[in-house]
């Protein structure tokens, strides 16, 4: 059996997997519709959190962008992770405590005013299409490559999938779904990875090989890291292992971007829904343990995988006549994500620092549609050269993909893969979805505009919500803005500079003022929305770090951001009334242990 | 349950945190950015000290910090709801 349909078979199956969840887990109440009715155990919702977590970006993209970034990777890597520190510590056990659905809606009762829940509403749609975008468009990858249907029908199939089991399903499809999902992605990671971890190491744990030393060839005995900086030496590159040299980011700036990623990741309203789910604070604590270690697999994973893809393509590709080029570049160049020009002329890939061309590829095709060749057979371009000596593009999102067709695995593992980032992709999209529908039903719906809405009325409007927010989705998956991780970078600083103050301040301090956290949060997110449109948008010259503020990237801003906000509401909260005492309590009630077993009525007395 | 125990409740759990939040910081920021460098003129197992830090060790290490807090906050919570402990 050939990629394509072993890839069909995989594919098909899980989808079935999929709808099959969906029907048998179908819901009639607003209650099981935004929170799963709140009976979801630690462990499941650990493995839902994992899925929804892991998205697109984290599959597809991240081993691939470590593999070209080296040490600077690191930012993904402890800032997608370390921000379940804050959420653990700071923020789940407290909103589970407090007993809403949404994030808006803690936002609007903590903060006792519409306008703040309005603004949250706002800023949690806006924060979760930014986000959704990027996994439509890595759909589309995976579909486009792997069987070979345009982009369009591929995200509209996606689409249509999603369709299904979150309308009909709601948080409660999604959360089974999503457990099923982060099943078939960690088999579809860890499978690749063991494979070529025991290829070129002869260990097959990813994180032992990772540090492990080569077995075969004329690098043998070489340790991976050693070999992998010996390679980069020799081709001009900075070394992998480096930190802060010549080529790479900057202290300043890495520490903003890990620490954007962190607070952003604990403030992603599509992460904190996922601990209401549960049905008690502790239940809370532990699902956040165990969505950290689910993560963690793939994430300790990611690296290894980063490091063994840079080798096999340096080793495979670098000098090597285009004629002898293995088949896999053949395909990824005809899906339009590899591509190279012979500038010396000697029939061979040069694979140097620097872009071989300025810009994303541009093709040329004969008016039929047809390719139009070189004499090798490589695909005409016709992008400005650039003077370096390098003549290779590589995408950085093909990596994960490519890599076990570099590798040289077998069929069914490459299938696997076009499985598993799916089902990263489509988890991730259906929690954000329900983000989205339940701030427009929920929070402006029922909460604002109309109070009296029946609950049967309120569902069928979460439905209609959820059903728009797929189609416009699946619009954003066809007519894609940039590549998956750089836009999904950008949630995250808007999601660190909004939500992550106001939250954590409006659960530790009893003295902010509904004026402190409506100003806090415009603040954060304009000052941060403005730096990334100029620098991303209106003038992408001068993003360069001699214009950055304080030399920091418009991924890191969101700290700037946050920073901005934490200040807005101190200084505001003192100059405006402490809020009043029905929140007050509140606000104390969730500092005793004693709360959700008064929920309970057969409470023992505490005897001492 | 007093007012008294309330407090001392919410100051063990604040301490707690604090003290796993500095742990946190300790090994991403500190090892994995801020010492990076002088780390990575230590070689262990095959990596680069720092390097190792910034890409599986911060990780490692979040896992645990989260452990502790359950376990911790579990036993809290027993001994000021008047369980067995």
């Amino acid at each position: 059996m050939d990629i394509q349909s072993w890839t069909l078979l995989f594919v098909g199956l899980s989808f079935l997997l999929y709808i099959g969840i969906a029907v048998a887990t179908r819901v009639g109440s607003t209650k099981g519709f935004y929170v799963a009715g709140q009976g979801v155990p630690a462990i499941a919702n650990g493995m839902a959190t994992a899925a929804d977590w892991m998205s697109a970006a984290s599959f597809i993209s991240m081993a691939g962008l470590i593999s070209f970034m080296g040490y600077t990777g690191g930012v993904y890597l402890m800032g997608w992770t370390g921000g379940y520190v804050l959420l653990a510590l700071l923020l789940a056990p407290y909103l589970r405590k407090f007993g809403k659905y949404t994030v808006p809606d803690f936002v609007g009762d903590r903060y006792y005013s519409d306008v703040a829940r309005l603004v949250a509403v706002f800023c949690a749609i806006f924060v979760s299409f930014t986000y959704v975008a990027g996994q439509m468009r890595g759909v589309g990858v995976v579909f486009s490559r792997f069987l070979e249907v345009d982009i369009t029908s591929g995200v509209l199939i996606g689409v249509g999938i999603v369709f299904f089991y979150a309308v009909l399903g709601g948080m409660k499809g999604i959360t089974w779904t999503q457990v099923a999902q982060y099943c078939v992605l960690i088999v579809a990671f860890l499978i690749p990875a063991i494979g070529i971890s025991w290829q070129l190491t002869g260990d097959a744990i990813p994180q032992l090989g990772f540090g492990g030393t080569v077995v075969e060839g004329e690098h043998a005995g070489k340790t991976v890291l050693h070999l992998i900086d010996e390679l980069h030496r020799e081709l001009g590159f900075p070394e992998y292992t480096a930190a802060f040299v010549e080529g790479k980011k900057s202290m300043i700036d890495v520490f903003a971007i890990t620490l954007a990623l962190m607070a952003g990741t604990a403030g992603l309203p599509h992460v904190i829904i996922r601990f209401y789910t549960v049905s008690n604070a502790r239940a809370a604590r532990w699902s956040a343990f165990w969505a950290l270690l689910f993560i963690g697999t793939l994430y300790t994973t990611a690296p290894a995988v980063a490091v063994f893809a840079r080798v096999n393509l340096i080793e495979t590709v670098h000098q090597t006549p285009y004629g002898e080029a293995p088949p896999w570049f053949r395909d990824w160049e005809d899906a339009g994500l590899i591509a190279w020009v012979d500038k010396n002329e000697d029939g061979r890939i040069d694979y140097r620092p620097g872009d071989a061309f300025s810009g994303s590829p541009s093709f040329v095709n004969e008016p039929s549609g047809e390719p139009v060749r070189g004499e090798l057979g490589q695909r005409r371009l016709d992008n400005e050269l650039t003077a370096g000596p390098n003549e290779l593009y590589v995408d950085r999102d093909i990596m994960v993909l490519a890599n076990p067709e570099i590798a040289r695995l077998p069929a069914w593992v490459v299938a696997l893969v076009a499985a598993g980032g799916l089902a990263a992709a489509l988890s991730t999209a259906a929690g954000l979805l329900l983000v989205i529908s339940s701030a427009v039903a929920h929070d402006l719906g029922k909460r604002i505009l109309m109070p009296d809405m029946s609950e049967k009325r309120e569902l069928f409007v979460a439905r209609a919500a959820a059903a728009l927010a797929v189609i416009v989705a699946g619009y954003l998956g066809i007519n894609p803005p940039g590549f998956v991780a750089q836009v999904v970078a950008f949630a995250f600083g808007l999601a660190a500079s909004s939500f992550f103050p106001v939250i954590v301040l409006g659960i530790f301090s009893r003295r902010v003022t509904k004026e402190a956290g409506i100003a806090g949060m415009c603040t954060g997110i304009l000052f941060t929305a403005v730096y990334i449109l100029y620098f991303k948008f209106l003038n992408p010259s001068m993003n360069t770090a001699e214009h950055w503020l304080w030399g920091i990237s418009p991924e890191g801003i969101g700290v700037v951001g946050m920073v901005l906000n934490f200040m807005v509401m101190g200084v505001v909260s003192k100059f405006t009334a402490p809020p009043p005492q029905e929140v007050q309590d509140a606000l104390m009630a969730i500092r005793s242990p004693l709360v959700e077993r008064l929920e309970g009525a057969d409470d023992p007395p505490p005897d001492h | 349950m007093n007012e008294d125990d309330q407090l001392r409740y919410w100051r063990a759990n604040l301490r707690l945190v604090g003290a796993l939040l500095g742990v946190w910081f300790l090994v991403s920021y500190g090892a994995g950015i801020l010492f990076v460098e002088q780390l990575n003129e230590v070689y262990l197992l095959g990596f680069p000290l720092g390097f190792w830090f910034a890409q599986q060790g911060s990780i490692y290490v979040f896992i645990g910090l989260i452990l502790v807090y359950c376990v911790v906050m579990d036993r809290i919570e027993a001994r000021f709801r008047g369980g067995n402990d």
